[in-house]
């Protein structure tokens, strides 16, 4: 790979987020850090503030304190949309699809493509090329039990849709594709599919950020795992230096991180 | 739930379920179906029951009653695919015919009052959605609201009385045309059809027109991914008083005075041609195809029950049977698909 740099530069990073909703204080003072191509797993109990602070990162809600830098620069998403153009991907822990509109139409909501020239500047869509597209997306990340892509999402079962979600983040991830609980709804089989794709993405040299409850998931996949609890981290841990059992109770706070098993 | 506790097969859980839900799902995909086969029900009944019903002049007629009507739900339409409503079109549309005809009656070319008083109703139309989307205010409660503004200003600007609209332009759409010397056709007719048409057309082959179903859809998901809600929903109820206006328009071909008290109840009857015409209240669902079928069912069942003796009392209980029942149908398809 092209990592000969010998000082690794984090490529995301976020410095004391804060985030409050009334007397709740979703994310307190948190730091992030996400080094070029490789796999994060942030891990913490119900309401550590996980979600919240992926979504301070990818612009879905604004922080009201803390900086953000992606490449070491500055920057202020102010809608999901300029962390989008900036190559952050997201799959958020609510999908974000449109129930009532048709599989293609959800993996190209936003970012419709237009036909060529006169037609194109009037804003017409080009609907073949976009189902091209996403039938290609689809085979490729192995989602072979979607048969037909112009069915409305909400005929999916719950793991098709978080599916689709993790196909439209994979496609258009040009920098980041962060996942919050990507295989929740998912069977053994669609896990392993999600795992590999992770993997495939991360081979692509792309950095991917994976929430999940599921150890066995976060271990077997990744290089770094972040571990969040009440608002902020608490420590990020190497997984060859600790067992799931050690992570679960840094998780809970039952135990300290251990200064050796600390992988900043 | 079920399916990914269901450690083997999913594929299997999916396609069987698929094949008992095939009709339901042909329904559900194709909203525009069960509205468009009562539509041939009720006019094959009247041709049956009635002797009158069944010929061109009457289907004609039938039509040209449509068209003012049809229009507002046209715009109606867009604003339901929002989750929104708007009670305020007829207002505005009959605000835009006083406008029309006391701007040309004061000496403006007709043209100029034409267009002067399309851009008002779409100002007034683009307010309610800046309402709606800038300070987050109920569409129904914006709207009910500017229902009375308009009500109020078209009252004090027309002095309470019924103006008589210039020949020329303004009552050129009520020009009629005949098609093999014998089909009659209005301008008016030929109008409606065009923006039904063209509003179709948008809706279906762009990103706008996408966009204008996802957020009625789903918001955050829209949101999350990118769309400008405000600027979606300000620029719905822009094309929305466009038409109204283009509503307005047509109302004076079809009757040469500008009267303050018309159409009174046209806000509703337009919501009820959009609902019976299969889109949903909720958003995101529906469209202009079901809004024609919606507005020709209500016209025909008028027409023929009229047509049968039957008392309009009747009439409007029959409707009302059929917005029930629409919205039962819609509620329904919903939830067995969430
Ligand atoms: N929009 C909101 N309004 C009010 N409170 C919120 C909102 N979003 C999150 N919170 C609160 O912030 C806290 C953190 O929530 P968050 O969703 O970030 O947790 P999480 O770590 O992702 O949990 P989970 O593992 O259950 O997904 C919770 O206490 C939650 O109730
Ligand atoms: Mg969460």
């Amino acid at each position: 790979m092209s990592a000969t740099t010998v000082e690794r530069a984090a490529m995301l990073t976020g410095r004391g987020l804060v985030k409050r909703y009334g007397h709740v204080t979703a994310i307190n003072g948190a730091d992030f850090d996400l080094y070029p191509g490789e796999v994060l797993a942030i891990v913490g109990d119900n309401g550590a503030g996980k979600s919240s602070l992926i979504k301070a990162l990818t612009g879905a809600l604004q922080p009201d304190a803390g900086t953000i830098e992606l490449d070491g620069r500055p920057v202020h998403f102010h809608s999901p949309l300029d962390a989008r153009r900036s190559g952050i991907e997201t799959v958020y822990q609510t999908l974000a699809v449109a129930p009532a509109l048709d599989i293609t139409t959800n993996l190209f909501l936003g970012r419709e493509i237009r036909r060529d020239g006169l037609l194109g500047k009037l804003r017409i869509l080009d609907r073949k090329a976009m189902r091209t597209e996403a039938r290609n997306q689809l085979d490729a990340l192995g989602i072979a039990t979607i048969q037909d892509i112009t069915q409305p999402v909400e005929s999916l079962s719950g793991g098709q849709r978080q599916a689709v979600a993790v196909a439209r983040a994979a496609m258009f991830g040009s920098k980041v594709v962060i996942m919050d609980e990507p295989t929740a709804a998912l069977g053994v089989r669609e896990t392993a599919h999600v795992l590999e794709l992770i993997k495939r993405i991360s081979n692509r040299g792309l950095p991917v950020v994976l929430i999940s409850h599921d150890m066995p998931a976060v271990f077997e996949v990744s290089d770094r795992i972040h571990v969040h609890r009440l608002g902020r981290r608490t420590g990020v841990v190497d997984p060859k230096k600790v067992s799931m059992s050690d992570v679960v109770s840094f998780i809970t706070g039952a135990e300290e991180i251990p200064d050796e098993a600390i992988a900043w | 739930m079920s399916m990914s506790t269901t450690k083997s097969g999913t594929t299997a859980t999916v396609d069987t379920g698929r094949r008992s839900d095939s009709v339901r799902a042909l329904f559900a995909r194709n909203p525009v179906l069960g509205p468009t086969a009562a539509l041939l029900v009720a006019i094959v009944f009247f041709s049956f029951a009635t002797s009158t019903f069944a010929n061109v002049d009457n289907f004609s007629f039938i039509v040209q009653q449509s068209i003012v009507v049809g229009t507002l739900a046209l715009g109606q339409t867009l604003v339901i695919l929002t989750s929104g409503i708007d009670l305020a079109n007829a207002s505005i549309a009959v605000f835009g015919t006083l406008l029309m005809t006391r701007l040309a009656t004061g000496h403006l070319p007709g043209p100029v009052a034409m267009i002067v008083a399309i851009v008002a109703c779409a100002a007034v139309a683009t307010l309610s959605g800046l309402l709606v989307s800038r300070i987050k205010l109920p569409p129904f409660i914006v709207t009910l609201g500017m229902l009375a503004v308009m009500t109020a200003v078209t009252n004090l600007y027309s002095k309470g009385t019924t103006w008589p609209v210039p020949d020329g332009l303004l009552t050129w759409l009520g020009t009629s045309l005949y098609l093999f010397g014998r089909v009659q056709f209005t301008m008016g007719m030929v109008l409606a059809a065009v923006l039904f048409a063209v509003t179709w057309f948008v809706l279906a082959k762009t990103g706008w027109g996408r966009h204008v179903y996802a957020v009625g859809n789903e918001p955050e998901a829209a949101r999350l991914t990118g769309i400008h809600i405000d600027r979606t929903l300000v620029s719905v109820y822009l094309v929305a008083g466009v038409i109204y206006g283009f509503a307005a328009w047509m109302a004076l071909g079809r009757t040469p005075t500008a009267d303050p008290n018309a159409y009174q109840t046209g806000n509703l009857d337009s919501i009820t041609a959009v609902v019976i015409g299969g889109t949903s209240l909720f958003g995101g669902r529906g469209g202009v195809l079901g809004t024609i079928v919606g507005a020709l069912i209500v016209a025909v069942l008028r027409s023929g029950l009229t047509q049968m003796g039957i008392d309009s009392n009747y009439q409007n209980l029959a409707t009302g049977v059929l917005v029930i029942g629409a919205v039962a149908f819609d509620q329904a398809t919903r939830r067995r698909s969430a």
